[in-house]
């Protein structure tokens, strides 16, 4: 398949409360393919675009189970499986005894899933993406905040969506090439 | 965010950012100091010191692993010298910065923005100078990785009823999620370096380090749930990790460690002398890098209410300690609290009262708890005295067991004495390069604390 030599057009606002009722807007005029950046989080804005499931929390408790299972069975299989010891006459499976690191393996495992869990739904790390190409992109990571639409979208037309755009009056608007 | 600020301001009070910054004049005052700022001749100056101190306990260490723990001052009784005592200073000076990045977080206490990049920097450095002791404690120390369990032509497994393997996963786990913590922290931070670094190899590092981080909603939306489900897992794990500490104690038998208050006196005493250290570097930075905007009056003085309400804590734990030594009718635990106050180590034990209970009583008064020059003062204080209270907890209980004919004494060595100091060296050397080459105040989380972050539904 022949790749659109455009990725989409990328209109620029001055404050986060301008990105978020463009953003609003430009939803509810039926773009489903768009995306927002800015300098900070700011509460609303990802369903302001669309995004409503978040998997991370889902990612994060199956890695603390993983880890708490992990964790105790290790002690279990070693203390009482593998090679049985006597340790001043306690019992080989001394349930008590292993709570603690089966909680740090809990939360070994389930920060762990965080962290590379957030990394992967996000596709990070990616050093390439083409709205980098816009150079006033920069500023996306200082004072200033982007919505782009792609031209992945449906109702992506070159003319109409760089209207629609305009009329929401960003500071610029560029067109990112792909 | 915006209403928290006027009350600061109505009440009189020191706001958490000084009014009139900008998202850009915030971001381009924090990343200045990484990116354009040459460096002092004092930052040199300090940096070679703390270099040199590193040097020193490399030099130790070497020739400890040359002769033996024999070049230490510990002998039987006391087979627990300063090796311990400085893990678990350093490791409950770490603590402060967990408390500070992970519960303020979720108590929402916007206050924080301005303090938990540094402070986390100073826990990640903290446990890695803790991290040493064990390791090198252990009498042969190039086989410290027996403490793990992996699979082993011996086929034995360590031993997990001991406290002290819970504490090689408490401490491995701590340091772990620290820095993953950090890490996720620093990731937005890396972006607006990599956009505004002009050095093409500055913008290749922070680059890479970034992640290709571009900001996009979608992003931040999970990144703020890993951030905020960190934040709840690293709570009850440091609450853990001084509590296990402690377990390594309270589970032994010996008079003066067998008791249940240890877990939250530990604790308690963690952040007493972590919110020190926070104070300790974050008032000469403040000053030499003119962040009195970022780190207002506001943060000073509340790291002076933790430190008060923290240091009440340890002193009650001391009188529990001693109505138990009397209550219990014990007279093994009788005689430890009177061998505190009057045995051979009375003087740091009397040493320890000033230092953790009776100056920083000065908190009280509010114009000393805003006068940097007296919190620097305070805080020094509150380390050296927690530094001597693990110290009472080690020694002292071990010198005087049940039998008097296995008391002894513990004197310690230079080698001793320059492996504690070269571990300050190292730390402070780590901060050196920190401040220079990472943005040391969140940058993305004081945008936040403007009013122009503000949006209305």
């Amino acid at each position: 398949m022949k790749r659109d030599p455009v990725y989409g057009i990328m209109a620029e606002f001055d404050s986060a409360q301008a990105l978020i009722d463009a953003a609003r807007r430009t939803h509810q005029a039926g773009y489903d393919k768009i995306d927002a950046y800015s300098p900070f989080p700011i509460e609303g804005l990802a369903e302001e675009i669309g995004f409503h499931r978040d998997e991370v929390p889902l990612v994060v408790l199956i890695g603390g189970i993983i880890g708490g299972l992990s964790g105790y069975a290790m002690q279990y299989w070693m203390s009482a499986v593998d090679y049985p010891l006597n340790i001043g006459g306690k019992p080989y499976h001394s349930w008590p005894a292993f709570i603690v690191i089966t909680f740090e393996m809990t939360i070994l495992f389930a920060g762990i899933s965080a962290v590379f869990g957030m990394l992967a739904l996000n596709g990070l790390p990616m050093p390439y993406h083409p709205v980098f190409n816009v150079p006033r992109f920069a500023l996306a990571s200082k004072d200033r905040f982007f919505l782009i639409v792609f031209s992945s979208d449906p109702k992506y037309d070159p003319a109409s969506t760089r209207d629609f755009l305009q009329s929401l009056q960003p500071r610029s608007l560029s067109e990112v090439p792909s | 965010m915006d209403e928290q600020y006027k009350a600061t301001v109505d009440a009189g009070q020191a706001p958490v950012i000084e009014p009139g910054y900008t998202f850009g004049t915030v971001t381009e005052k924090i990343s200045a100091i990484v990116l354009t700022r040459p460096a002092s001749n004092g930052w040199f100056v300090g940096f070679g010191i703390a270099f040199l101190l590193t040097m020193m306990m490399l030099y130790a260490i070497g020739f400890l692993f040359l002769k033996g723990i024999g070049i230490w001052g510990v002998t039987i009784p006391i087979g627990w010298g300063f090796a311990i005592v400085n893990f678990v200073w350093w490791i409950g000076i770490g603590h402060a910065g967990t408390l500070i990045s992970a519960i303020l977080l979720l108590l929402r206490q916007s206050w924080r923005n301005s303090i938990n990049r540094f402070a986390e920097a100073m826990t990640l450095f903290a446990v890695a100078c803790a991290g040493i002791f064990p390791a090198i404690h252990v009498g042969r120390p190039w086989l410290a990785y027996w403490l793990f369990p992996y699979p082993n032509t011996m086929s034995v497994w360590p031993q997990f009823r001991s406290p002290l393997m819970w504490d090689v996963f408490a401490v491995s786990t701590y340091a772990t999620i620290s820095a993953v913590f950090w890490f996720i922290g620093l990731i937005p931070d890396m972006a607006t370096l990599r956009d505004r670094a002009t050095h093409p190899a500055a913008r290749i590092i922070y680059g890479m380090l970034s992640m290709g981080w571009r900001g996009s909603a979608r992003h931040w939306h999970r990144y703020e749930t890993a951030y905020l489900l960190l934040a709840g897992l690293a709570t009850p794990l440091v609450l853990s990790v001084h509590t296990v500490v402690s377990f390594d104690f309270a589970v032994g038998i010996v008079p003066g460690w067998h008791t249940t208050i240890f877990p939250p006196y530990f604790v308690a005493g963690a952040i007493y002398s972590g919110f020190a250290m926070v104070l300790m570097l974050a008032i000469p930075i403040r000053k030499i890098y003119g962040l009195e905007d970022f780190i207002t009056e506001l943060h000073l003085q509340n790291a002076a209410k933790v430190m008060l309400a923290t240091g009440l804590i340890v002193a009650y734990g001391y009188g529990i300690e001693a109505f138990m030594g009397w209550y219990s009718g014990d007279r093994y635990d009788a005689f430890t609290l009177w061998n505190r106050l009057h045995g051979p180590y009375a003087i740091p034990y009397w040493a320890l009262l000033i230092c953790n209970i009776f100056i920083p009583q000065m908190l009280w008064i509010r114009k000393l708890r805003t006068s940097p020059v007296a919190l620097f003062f305070v805080s020094g204080v509150i380390l050296v005295g927690m530094w001597l209270e693990r110290f009472i907890i080690v020694v002292v209980s071990l010198h005087r067991d049940f039998l008097t004919s296995s008391w002894g004494m513990y004197y310690p060595t230079r080698w001793d004495w320059m492996t504690y100091i070269g571990t300050i060296g190292m730390f402070l050397a780590a901060i050196f390069l920190f401040v220079r080459l990472l943005p040391m105040i969140s940058i993305f989380e004081m945008r936040t604390l403007l009013p122009e972050a503000e949006v209305k539904e």
